[in-house]
């Protein structure tokens, strides 16, 4: 959901030590249009995130000049960091803003913190950008495991807790894209007859492996690497080891794109001489 | 069975857990779909859910638990107030749920020898709830995304992300047709034909103000359908958890095991002269600073017996109370969860994750200073009005049968949180992700059937006059905000009503303050009608999206208000502390919410809960020993999730 609700109701009794934060959101009315910056300044109440200033934004919109704004778009949903969806660039570094506090970033009266858009995907509107790209390439990649639909036959393959305990890090992975905005490799691509053809990112080679581990996903496992061996593929990885730093879910990407990686030189090899 | 007309379509809207395994299984059968979802699907509040999911178990069953076992807890932890059929089949087909979720690979936590693992949940004595880390509901929604994404590969779901549902289409003999949605982006309005609609759209916090709800749960689409005829259940039981913690945008939930680990709840005060505690002059500041003399253990002190552990809806009443007496920490809406004297090594062992998420969030470390909690509004029992048709001897549901799920409108069904079923007055922890996908799967086969069966009469041939009326509808409503001058600003209304909810209709009731805030809710409708946008732009308005959701809720707050004012008892979640006592021969009723358009506010009645399997009887957990008053005469040996139609 792009939105901008702002009712953050005050616990009753004596209002808490008021300090002001500026805000510096880079805003953009559409797809195409330039951006321009906006300052707004806001009184920051103590356990402030950044998602409460935006609301406060949104019920006064007016710039720290006094001029009327509007309030500022942006995706929210969960704001407990598992949803992926207010994924912004903080200060300079991609992040959820929910999970991003005010006390850390701007602890003195009169601090700046900066808002932009992410910088791979297209600003649909202020804040707000299109990751569409990221859901079709987990088309691309057949992102599931292709049971035999969802009628009743028993239980699944019993598995090690060591395998789950892999498995279950990779699959907290919210789409949230941060490792892509960090990747020197993944660049924006606003024409989607494009992206079958643009490096996927490590989010997406990440998803490989974790659908090749499963005992039934693996079925798949050839389709994937085919993918993961044609342009855009495994190879594009530069190993600058961003992608790895920004994650919020500390899933172990880089682990995941050297597997892939070395799975995708066995299957070109066993293609080259057996053409299968 | 009929054959579908190749021109007929499902509508989902929500894409949730509901949402998504009813498109799953709709889909399966041969019917497209279009999902529609104001958020990316994968983003759905369903991944919130953290605790688990509940099914009997071989290891359970073996222990003398059995899926009747797990229906009787369900009823009586929702005080008798869910109808029986429904949750026979909900506890019956769980164990297949679990089995499927597996097959598609939710990473379970395992047991050494390899099998699914198992961990205690509130209101069994058997170890019965499935789960994946502290993330359940993002691990069984991301298996059912998945699944979606295969078959949207496939060419038979079409998804419409970031379109908000405006209003279902009824024609003018009563039958759902289709919906308005529009475009977040484009803010296009349009309608879609459909021969059935499923609403998948899930509870209604954001009524309250703040909740553990995700920010798109505000009701409003639930709202929509309301105020065009389709009735509404039981709005007064809105489960309110215990320990949340406050935050400046929401409230997150603090696992109930923070307590259950030895957390101890506290508030800084000052015993007076006559035994009674009053405000402390430093409560707010540094908790280590304020000696044990001075700190009032509320639970501890009102509940010798059970202290900090009494039950979940006892302990949020306390914590309420103790606040709106002016004792909260600092003055706030606080109080003090207290595991800063337990070792730091213990701390993380036991209860490392949500330890993590108070760090996170908060700010704070809960090793070293008490973490502040505050009870959140958590789930909606509530919703909209849905039939069934009763298995003979009232054991389970007919499966396949047209109205499983279906609201009074016909071809309009309710899946998971936003309709009223399974949960009764209370719900019981990790019974929620499980009646979503149960609603999902057994229900999708209804729709299905419906669909197939009234193939003469496909949305496709309908007069496009009730369409283009429709969206005339809307976009007038849209057309009404753009030229609105009236100086009325949205999110202070959100706000007010968000305070006024919270105050008059969570944790205690009463008849004079429920009607005080009826007054109130009256005023902010009016105030609603003089609402003037910031941004009166036609592209990405969100602006625009929330004053017409705050004006649905003011809707939708109604009936929760009148609802429990009309309940003059108490039950479950329900506390009224003119009427402390639980009332079966006046209210073991399900209340019944009609809008009169031309007021704007609902009309109640009630209506008989079937209590045909399991008699009612007083509901108290201070017993270790569940009282053995029923039992399953024949139980059947089910498989729902695998039997199909």
């Amino acid at each position: 959901m792009t939105t901008t609700n702002a009712h953050a109701a005050k616990p009753k009794g004596p209002a808490p030590r008021a300090r002001t934060v500026r805000f510096k959101v880079k805003r953009q009315d559409a797809p195409g249009k330039a951006p321009r910056w906006e300052e707004f300044d806001v009184p920051v109440e103590p356990n402030a995130n950044i998602i409460s200033c935006l609301q406060w934004i949104a019920a006064h919109p007016k710039t720290r000049d006094g001029k009327a704004s509007t309030p500022i778009s942006y995706e929210v949903a969960c704001l407990e960091e598992v949803c992926g969806s207010c994924t912004m660039i903080v200060n300079g570094k991609v992040r959820q803003a929910c999970s991003a506090l005010v006390d850390f970033y701007a602890p003195n009266e009169g601090d700046t913190i900066t808002l932009e858009p992410m910088s791979k995907f297209p600003v649909v509107r202020d804040l707000a950008v299109d990751r569409a790209r990221l859901f079709n390439d987990l088309k691309r990649i057949k992102g599931w495991v292709p049971v035999d639909g969802t009628y009743s036959l028993g239980a699944g393959p019993t598995e090690s807790q060591e395998k789950q305990g892999s498995r279950y890090v990779m699959s907290t992975c919210m789409s949230c894209g941060c490792c892509l905005d960090a990747c020197p490799q993944y660049t924006l691509e606003d024409d989607a007859k494009k992206w079958d053809s643009s490096f996927v990112g490590a989010a997406v080679i990440n998803q490989v492996r974790y659908f090749n581990m499963h005992e039934t996903g693996k079925s798949l496992e050839k389709v994937r690497l085919d993918v993961l061996s044609g342009p855009g593929g495994v190879s594009e990885c530069g190993n600058s080891q961003n992608c790895v730093k920004v994650c919020p879910k500390e899933i172990p990407l880089t682990e995941s794109i050297a597997d892939m990686g070395r799975a995708v030189t066995i299957h070109n090899i066993k293609q080259f001489f057996t053409g299968r | 069975m009929a054959i579908a007309s190749h021109k007929q379509r499902v509508i989902v809207v929500g894409g949730g857990l509901a949402g998504l395994a009813g498109t799953v299984r709709i889909a399966e059968a041969g019917l497209p779909v279009d999902l529609f979802s104001v958020v990316p699907v994968k983003r759905s509040h369903s991944v919130c859910a953290q605790g688990g999911i509940n099914a009997c178990n071989e290891v359970a069953r073996q222990q003398g638990y059995s899926e009747y076992e797990h229906f009787d807890e369900t009823i009586y932890g929702g005080d008798f107030l869910a109808n029986q059929p429904p949750v026979y089949a909900l506890a019956h087909d769980a164990p297949a749920i679990i089995d499927l979720l597996d097959r598609m690979g939710v990473p379970f936590n395992r047991t050494p020898e390899g099998q699914r693992d198992l961990r205690l949940f509130g209101g069994s004595l058997y170890k019965r709830t499935h789960f994946a880390g502290a993330t359940t509901g993002q691990q069984l929604m991301y298996a059912l995304d998945e699944q979606t994404r295969r078959y949207e590969a496939e060419g038979k779901v079409i998804k419409y992300e970031f379109w908000e549902f405006l209003r279902p289409i009824i024609d003018d003999n009563g039958v759902c047709k289709g919906i308005v949605a529009q475009d977040q982006r484009t803010m296009q309005i349009r309608a879609f034909r459909a021969d059935a609609v499923v609403m998948a759209t899930g509870g209604n916090g954001l009524i309250f103000g703040k909740s553990t709800n995700s920010m798109m749960c505000t009701g409003a689409a639930a709202a929509r359908c309301y105020k065009l005829g389709v009735k509404y259940a039981n709005a007064e039981f809105i489960q309110v958890h215990p320990t949340a913690i406050p935050g400046a945008d929401k409230l997150r939930l603090m696992s109930e095991s923070a307590r259950g680990e030895g957390g101890r709840v506290w508030v800084p005060a000052i015993k007076q002269a006559d035994g009674q505690w009053g405000k402390h002059p430093r409560s707010g500041e540094d908790a280590r600073n304020i000696p044990d003399n001075e700190r009032y253990y509320f639970l501890e002190e009102r509940y010798p017996a059970y202290g900090n552990i009494v039950p979940r809806d006892i302990a949020t009443r306390e914590i309420f109370q103790v606040c709106m007496a002016g004792l909260g920490v600092g003055g706030q809406n606080q109080v003090y969860l207290d595991l800063s004297f337990k070792p730091r090594e213990e701390l993380e062992r036991k209860l490392g994750g949500i330890i993590e998420i108070y760090r996170k969030f908060a700010g704070e470390d809960p090793a070293e200073v008490p973490m502040r909690i505050f009870p959140g509004v958590h789930y909606t029992m509530g919703g909209l009005y849905t039939v069934y048709t009763p298995a003979s001897d009232l054991r389970g549901m007919e499966e396949g049968a047209h109205n499983n799920m279906m609201t009074n409108v016909p071809g309009l069904y309710a899946f998971g949180e936003v309709n009223y079923q399974y949960h009764g007055a209370n719900r019981l922890g990790a019974n929620a992700l499980l009646s979503c996908i149960f609603d999902g799967l057994f229900c999708g086969v209804s729709v299905a059937n419906y669909v197939r069966d009234n193939a003469a009469a496909a949305a496709a041939d309908a007069p496009a006059s009730i369409f283009d009326n429709a969206t005339r509808a809307e976009e007038a409503i849209v057309q009404h905000y753009m030229n609105a001058k009236g100086g009325e600003n949205p999110y202070l209304i959100a706000k007010e009503m968000g305070d006024e909810m919270t105050a008059a209709s969570t944790v205690v009731k009463s008849g004079p303050r429920l009607e005080q805030a009826l007054t109130k809710l009256g005023e902010l409708r009016e105030r609603m009608a003089r609402v003037s946008l910031a941004d009166v732009g036609g592209w990405s308005n969100s602006n625009l999206t929330w004053a017409r959701a705050v004006s649905d809720m003011l809707a939708l707050a109604d009936p929760i208000l009148r609802g429990g004012l009309a309940r003059r008892e108490s039950r479950g979640s329900h506390y009224r502390e003119d009427f402390t006592q639980r009332d079966d021969p006046n209210f073991l009723k399900t209340t019944v919410a009609e809008y009169d358009p031309t007021t704007g506010e609902s009309r109640i009645t009630f209506e008989d809960v079937e209590t045909g399997l399991v008699q009612p009887r007083k509901r108290d957990y201070s017993k270790t020993g569940k009282p053995k008053t029923s039992n399953d005469p024949a139980p059947a040996a089910r498989s729902h999730a695998g039997a199909g139609v």
